[in-house]
């Protein structure tokens, strides 16, 4: 029954700020709203039972991500409401609504599925995150290791294109490079 | 004796190769003129020892490799060298040597003489692949061949321009190497479809196995099979309906039209009826063979009576041709197929040597082919003169000549036979055979220097060349005495013809009408056109404008004929027809075309830079797909 | 009790709101955050299927989509900041260079 009740405020929760999210004109209501949304979105995880990934969802996305977001932030003007020309709001919300229509009356329709086999069971008597650790470790190692390394050259690629050499820009042409050497070598004098 | 076969086929080939290969581009060189020359000569010496092998040891065949075999149909390429193919065979490669050592003179002076020799041997190797194969798939092949060679050749100067019909009956080169070209496919395709009915039948296409098979066949299998046979017979030898072609086709080198269009190639009609004679001397068909012998007289009628009036030099000698192979079919549809086969022999003996000649006088008259603006050239041009005269005398059948023997035994069978509507003709036609031919020699070399007028310098042909030529004058005089050798020597293979008795003791007597009648028409070819002075030839405007004289000398219209009822409509229908594919064919091209443009253009708006209408028109289409899907689970 | 269902139908709800946003924000960040609420949604989706079969592999999936969205996000916006810095703008109708 708590499950019922928490799954419903949850989902009313979070539809209503992923709403605001969306529907902002201001880029801190924006962020904020889709950080709440995020952190009741591990509630659901929490409720499937998926303990590990809830915790994940937190850290990652609500501390790490969205702590990106806001540094971002920071560089952009976001005390100003964000002027954007809409040109035709209609279709946009023709086609949202429609989606969600579609999506609705699709998983309306009872799950067929019994006679799927579990690949990777879960198991009882054994904590979420001690199965996830077996299965992420034996079953998922080669992806887990190559979304190290992709998590790696996304920092990397991160730190080059915010952080090196901010003065100027790394996407104009030639004349540019050149203006860049000269004055590179007036620095080395 | 394989090897000698081999040699005899390929030699050409090689030669053809040679100046095709290696010289197509090349500057002209007379290293190509002889080594072809030598290389169809040696063809002939092969040919030669083939002839006396076959006459000591009867023929030879052999079967080279396999060609076809797939399911029931095996066709090798197989040759064989008979009493039939072997007189072919020799025929050609003298006419051929003799006319390729000519052409090193006649062609002399034209860039393009690499190119000729190239044609002109590889048309001998599709000669001789048409006269030694052993079924009639090779036959096809070699009857496809000559044709493009033909074509090649009667257009050799395609540059030159079209002239219209009234100036030029042939137009131009081109002109004349296509109508020559489509007119044999037309009569290909009976070819074909008589092929085609041959082994529909009898599973074979082989000689030997087809012949022997005939037997079983029913007769209206039969006649069908012998009258498409003759259709493609026909069309090669230029017999009515299909015969303006070979006139036209002097528009080509004259080598080219003796070779090709007087001694070799349109024989092979003739020479397909002998081949085929165990299907045409059938009873069942007699009615195909009857009708081929009142064609070939009707023929030679036909084109006797145009070359009365003709005035090009050419064309005189190509009607006579026309009138001769006209000769050679009545013989055949009579059943004497060997004396057919010996007037094909002596006819491109002596018609080689009055069409070289007529190409040296030519040669003289700066490609003047006008009779009318010649005369009295006699005296600068002694030895085409004799030439001339010889192969004159031999075409109108004078006695001791090779044209009187074989004429003469045509004539005879036709009485015997009892048809006597052909005999009358066929005699006609050889007393005007007879003037006409005399009437051109007369109007070259005798009678008034009309030339002179015109401002020709007329000077004979390389003393070489006249030389090369003497074999051809020596046969179209003594070719008739080896008759009863012949006679022996071919009637192993060919049905004999026997002369029954209560005719022939008319024999002479028939033969003295003959003479008398070619004797006559000589003499009056002499007083009319030979005269000097006041005697001397001169036009009659008012005979020209008879109705006769016009029917005669516009062919009968029929030319004319086939342009109005034909070729227009055809042309009408072409354009039609294009109408029709622009607006269909190409329009369903063009529409796709179009579409994917017009597609395009509008589409175009999309590329308007802009992400977010990027982003809109992607979840536009992450939309269509979400929808596909359930759709498609719904129904599935 | 809460099916399956229940789940899969929050999670395309929020995927379409998601989607709205994608379609209708013009300012880059905004977007990031659009694309940010679609992931979350289809995350949900995961887990619940996982839940339901009582497989793993579900939350495995979700949490490459959050590694991924972790790179994503670095990536993307070390690629903001560079165009802020071209531009002074992040508006789609102003940065848009790619007039076909």
């Amino acid at each position: 029954m708590y499950e019922f009740i928490a799954f419903y405020i949850f989902a009313i929760a979070t539809t209503i700020l992923f709403v605001i999210t969306v529907m902002s004109k201001n880029v801190l209501y924006s962020m904020t709203s889709l950080a709440a949304g995020m952190v009741l979105i591990s509630g659901f995880f929490f409720l499937l039972g998926a303990d590990f990934l809830g915790v994940v969802q937190l850290i990652v996305y609500v501390g790490a991500v969205m702590a990106l977001y806001a540094f971002a932030m920071m560089f952009f003007d976001a005390t100003k409401n964000v002027k954007e020309k809409h040109q035709n709001p209609a279709l946009v919300f023709l086609l949202g609504g429609l989606m969600a229509l579609v999506f609705v009356i699709m998983f309306s329709a009872p799950v067929i599925g019994d006679n799927i086999q579990a690949l990777y069971p879960i198991e009882d008597g054994v904590g979420n995150a001690q199965a996830v650790g077996m299965v992420l470790f034996t079953k998922y190692l080669v992806p887990f290791e190559v979304a190290a390394v992709m998590l790696l050259v996304a920092m990397i690629a991160g730190i080059i294109l915010a952080g090196k050499k901010m003065d100027y820009s790394l996407t104009k042409s030639e004349a540019i490079d050149e203006e860049m050497n000269v004055e590179l070598k007036k620095g080395e004098e | 004796m394989e090897n000698l076969v081999y040699v005899a086929l390929f030699a050409p080939f090689v030669g053809s190769l040679f100046a095709g290969l290696f010289f197509a581009r090349s500057p002209k060189t007379h290293l190509v003129g002889v080594v072809n020359s030598t290389l169809i000569g040696l063809a002939f010496i092969a040919s030669v020892i083939l002839a006396l092998h076959v006459a000591e040891q009867g023929s030879v065949h052999v079967t080279m490799m396999t060609w076809i075999d797939i399911g029931d149909l095996n066709i090798p390429f197989g040759f064989k060298v008979d009493e039939v193919s072997v007189t072919m065979m020799l025929v050609v490669t003298l006419v051929s040597t003799i006319v390729h050592i000519y052409s090193t003179g006649y062609m002399d002076h034209d860039r393009a003489y690499n190119r000729f020799f190239a044609y002109l041997s590889a048309f001998v190797f599709s000669m001789m692949i048409l006269v030694m194969s052993d079924n009639f798939a090779g036959l096809f092949i070699g009857w496809e061949g000559v044709g493009v060679c033909s074509w090649l050749l009667i257009g050799f100067w395609y540059h030159k321009a079209d002239r219209p019909f009234e100036e030029n009956p042939s137009i131009s080169p081109s002109w004349a190497a296509n109508e020559a070209f489509i007119m044999n496919r037309v009569a290909d395709l009976g070819m074909l479809v008589g092929i085609f009915l041959i082994y529909w039948n009898i599973g074979s296409l082989q000689y030997d196995v087809v012949f022997e098979s005939l037997k079983n066949l029913d007769s209206g299998t039969l006649v069908a099979i012998a009258i498409a046979l003759f259709i493609g017979a026909m069309g090669k030898s230029a017999q009515f309906p299909l015969h303006t072609w070979l006139t036209d086709a002097m528009e080509g080198p004259t080598p080219v039209s003796a070779l090709i269009h007087a001694a070799t190639m349109v024989t092979a009609g003739v020479f397909l009826v002998i081949r085929a004679n165990p299907l045409y001397s059938l009873d069942a068909v007699h009615g195909v063979s009857m009708f081929i012998a009142s064609l070939g007289a009707f023929v030679a009628f036909y084109a006797a009576s145009m070359a009365l009036s003709a005035r090009d030099i050419k064309r005189i000698v190509a009607l006579s041709t026309l009138s001769q192979l006209g000769y050679m079919f009545a013989a055949a549809g009579l059943g004497a197929y060997w004396i057919a086969l010996f007037h094909l022999a002596a006819h491109a003996f002596f018609k080689a040597l009055l069409f070289l000649g007529a190409g040296n006088v030519m040669h003289a008259m700066d490609d003047e082919l006008d009779i009318f603006k010649m005369g009295g050239m006699k005296k600068v041009m002694f030895g085409s003169y004799v030439y001339m005269f010889i192969a004159s005398f031999a075409l109108a059948g004078l006695p001791f000549m090779a044209g009187f023997y074989s004429k003469d035994a045509i004539i005879e069978s036709a009485f015997n036979d009892g048809s006597y509507i052909i005999w009358f003709i066929l005699v006609v036609t050889a007393g005007m055979t007879a003037f006409y031919s005399f009437r051109q020699v007369f109007f070259i070399f005798h009678g008034e220097e009309r030339y002179k007028a015109l401002g020709f310098h007329p000077h004979d042909m390389y003393k070489y060349v006249l030389v090369a030529m003497s074999p051809l004058a020596i046969l179209a005089i003594t070719f008739g005495w080896f008759m009863d050798d012949y006679h022996e020597f071919i009637t192993r293979l060919l049905p004999d013809y026997e002369m029954s008795h209560h005719t022939h003791h008319l024999a002479p007597y028939l033969g003295g009408l003959v003479i008398v009648l070619a004797v006559t028409g000589i003499i009056i070819a002499y007083k009319k056109y030979a005269g000097r002075g006041e005697k001397a030839w001169k036009r009659d405007e008012e005979f020209e404008q008879s109705f006769l004289y016009k029917l005669v000398s516009n062919q009968y219209y029929v030319p004319h004929f086939y342009d109005q009822y034909i070729v227009q409509p055809y042309k009408i229908a072409s354009a039609k027809f294009w109408e029709l594919d622009k607006a269909v064919v190409d329009g369903f091209v063009d529409f796709i075309g179009k579409g994917a443009y017009k597609t395009g253009d509008i589409s175009r708006g999309m590329q308007n830079g802009n992400l977010s209408s990027y982003l809109n028109w992607m979840g536009v289409g992450a939309m269509i797909l979400v929808l596909i899907a359930v759709i498609s689970s719904v129904i599935g | 009790m809460i099916g399956v269902n229940h789940y899969l139908i929050l999670s395309g709800l929020l995927f379409s709101i998601g989607f709205m946003g994608v379609l209708r924000r013009k300012n880059l960040l905004m977007l990031f955050f659009a694309t940010e609420v679609m992931l979350n949604a289809v995350n949900i989706a995961f887990a619940a299927i996982g839940s339901y079969y009582g497989d793993l592999s579900g939350q495995m999936f979700a949490f490459f989509i959050i590694a991924v969205a972790a790179s994503e996000v670095a990536v993307g916006l070390g690629l903001l900041i560079l165009l802020y810095k071209k531009y002074g703008s992040l508006d789609l109708e102003v940065i848009s260079s790619m007039k076909g």
